[in-house]
């Protein structure tokens, strides 16, 4: 949380923002991370920071598997072994963590 | 700000990012794992429930591995010395890390412990977190594998319901497997489960009680140990400048 704060407050000093309106993260669902706890932890450390009034905006990222040789998508709780030529299935999407986008107020 | 024109309104822009959050432990954790590397450490993260049996495993591995020198151990707990008590008494140095109310080991914990005079010299580093099969999964200790331990009393579908531990698991020990003819719990159906959470399950099915299965798992070990070459094992295991 403070590792995210920390580059916003960066990206937002490069830029000479005022102020940060608007945080977009990409969280996957094989992330480990709980976006209703990620929306509550920003609430509370972004007071008195460049983020006070900033809305964080949480896009959740379903887990996705495909198979690594073929690339052929897996349905979600099939083995994640490849139907068709038994390869290991590979995580596509689902493990993100990710800082997105910025909506940032300039003079 | 001027309501007819407009003028000295802010103007606001939009700022593509696209960058991993690199947490604070993840820094940690890389740290930790420069070190291992550096020193010829295979770090092994033993994770799984409460009473999964990941010390007992730990201390049938002790007994295997004492007599050649060069294994220790970290072991999480909320409180209490006793499981590193019980290794040290299975005949390697260990060293407790009580959290307090943390319910995972971070990477800055696993680092202040490396200091232990009693870790120097390790080739091989137990890192047995708090039993949880939930957040350890999500903090990176600089570790070389992350290693499940799931006891066969826990059930068939745990894998399904905790797909975020078992898909960072490197290999998972199946426990406890004496007890598999007092339970309605088939041991296929466990691995089914984790077939469908891990695209390549490695799985060993070990008794610590009987010593069913441990040879594989012994063997994995050395094997690791192996692939790693023969690093001068003199150095220490963390001695360095901050």
């Amino acid at each position: 949380m403070l590792a995210l704060l920390e580059r916003v407050e960066e990206a937002a000093a490069a830029h000479h923002a005022l102020a940060v309106h608007r945080v977009c993260v990409q969280v996957g669902d094989l992330s480990g991370v709980e976006p209703e706890l990620l929306d509550s932890a920003f609430g509370i450390v972004r007071g008195g920071t460049i983020c006070e009034h900033a809305v964080l905006d949480i896009e959740r990222v379903a887990a996705r598997w495909e198979c690594a040789t073929c690339r052929r998508a897996l349905d979600a709780g099939e083995r994640l072994q490849c139907p068709s030529c038994g390869g290991p299935a590979a995580l596509a999407a689902g493990d993100e963590l990710l800082l997105g986008r910025l909506e940032l107020e300039v003079p | 700000m001027c309501e007819t024109c407009g003028c000295g309104d802010p103007h606001l822009v939009s700022v593509e990012v696209r960058e991993r959050i690199l947490s604070v432990n993840d820094r940690a954790a890389a740290h930790n794992r420069e070190h291992f590397a550096a020193h010829g450490v295979l770090a092994i993260n033993l994770m799984g429930s409460p009473g999964s049996g990941k010390t007992a495993v730990l201390e049938a591995t002790a007994r295997a591995f004492a007599g050649r020198g060069g294994v220790a151990a970290v072991a999480g707990d909320l409180e209490t010395e006793r499981d590193a008590d019980r290794l040290r008494a299975a005949g390697i140095p260990a060293r407790a890390i009580t959290t307090g109310s943390a319910c995972h080991l971070d990477a800055a914990m696993v680092h202040h412990a490396l200091h232990d005079e009693g870790l120097q010299g390790a080739r091989l580093l137990f890192i047995e977190n708090v039993g949880n099969l939930v957040c350890p999964a999500v903090y990176d200790l600089g570790q070389a594998f992350n290693v499940v331990a799931l006891a066969v009393t826990e059930g068939e579908d745990k894998p399904l319901k905790y797909p975020v531990m078992f898909r960072k698991a490197d290999l998972v020990l199946v426990t406890k497997t004496d007890l598999l003819p007092y339970l309605d719990v088939e041991a296929g159906a466990i691995d089914d489960a984790l077939k469908r959470v891990m695209p390549a399950p490695v799985v060993f099915h070990v008794s610590a009680r009987t010593g069913d299965g441990l040879g594989r798992w012994f063997g994995w070990l050395e094997a690791q140990l192996a692939a790693r070459g023969d690093r001068d094992a003199t150095h220490p295991a963390h001695g360095h400048q901050h």
